[in-house]
């Protein structure tokens, strides 16, 4: 393969994860947290991709299409969330909601 | 010279992910946030042209730029201003255990994969023309993973449905007028 080789790319998917894990403990803007998770997503997507180009085997994105839909689906249930949660005049802070009936 | 120029694309895509992954993260404004990612998932999107992954590749920055980005925004210009999360507050207790386990995490992937699999990455499989285009994940989504493909339709129909359940106004019994006959 021309250029670097699989572990480079691993290394980027592991800061990608990493950086978007600092995201999720640090903020606490519910949206923001939300945009970490999908750097986590993003990250482990590069993982396997970078080992379906590694084996030769389609399988690897496949999977990442899966886990592509699979956020699309998180993002619409959690920015529904916190729609609802601003309709009901809620902290949009994320330490402050302790409990699930509003 | 083909090699020369792969290492370059690698190294300002890698660079532009990582920054703009840390932009995010770091952004006090929700709606910079929201346009740094959309320049992580370009960069990712180079990234897996690389990788051979052409259809992953275009279907990334379909969804992602083209949906996800797009519904973040709707969503920080409904809330407006009350979307702002300045960085106080987070006791100190906190935020020192956030970096703490968010660099045990990096550390324990580098270690992994620095030392279990180091050596043996170096040499990949060869692939074809074929390899990551639409026709050949649409072959596989259609034949080997059929039940991946039809559970990922129901995951995405199920989050459709409670998307309309969350967005919905909840009509409360004394919200309701009663009009006069």
């Amino acid at each position: 393969m021309l250029g670097p080789d699989v572990t480079w790319y691993l290394a980027i998917a592991g800061t990608l994860f990493a950086t978007g894990a600092l995201g999720v403990l640090l903020r606490r803007s519910p949206l923001i947290v939300l945009l970490s998770l999908e750097i986590m997503l993003n990250g482990a997507n590069l993982a396997l991709i970078a080992f379906a180009r590694q084996l030769g085997d389609g399988s690897g994105q496949i999977f990442a299409l899966a886990v592509m839909a699979v956020a699309a689906s998180e993002v619409v249930v959690g920015l529904g969330m916190i729609v609802a949660m601003a309709r009901r005049r809620l902290d949009l802070d994320v330490d402050s909601l302790t409990e699930l009936r509003g | 010279m083909g090699n020369f120029l792969v290492w370059v694309v690698w190294f300002v895509a890698a660079f532009a992910c990582i920054g703009s992954a840390v932009a995010v993260v770091s952004f006090s404004n929700p709606f910079f946030s929201a346009i740094a990612l959309i320049g992580n998932l370009a960069s990712l999107a180079v990234l897996y042209l690389l990788l051979a992954a052409e259809f992953v590749a275009a279907a990334q920055v379909l969804v992602y730029a083209g949906a996800v980005v797009v519904m973040f925004l709707f969503v920080i210009a409904y809330l407006g201003g009350r979307a702002d999360a300045p960085w106080a507050g987070r006791s100190t207790w906190q935020l020192f255990a956030a970096v703490i386990a968010a660099s045990a995490l990096l550390l324990e992937i580098v270690l992994a994969v620095g030392l279990k699999a180091g050596g043996r990455l170096s040499d990949e499989a060869t692939i074809d023309e074929s390899f990551g285009s639409p026709a050949a994940i649409g072959r596989l989504f259609l034949s080997d993973h059929l039940l991946a493909f039809e559970i990922t339709s129901i995951v995405l129909l199920v989050a459709a449905v409670g998307g309309v359940v969350l967005g919905a106004r909840s009509r409360r019994p004394a919200e309701q007028q009663v009009e006069p006959l």
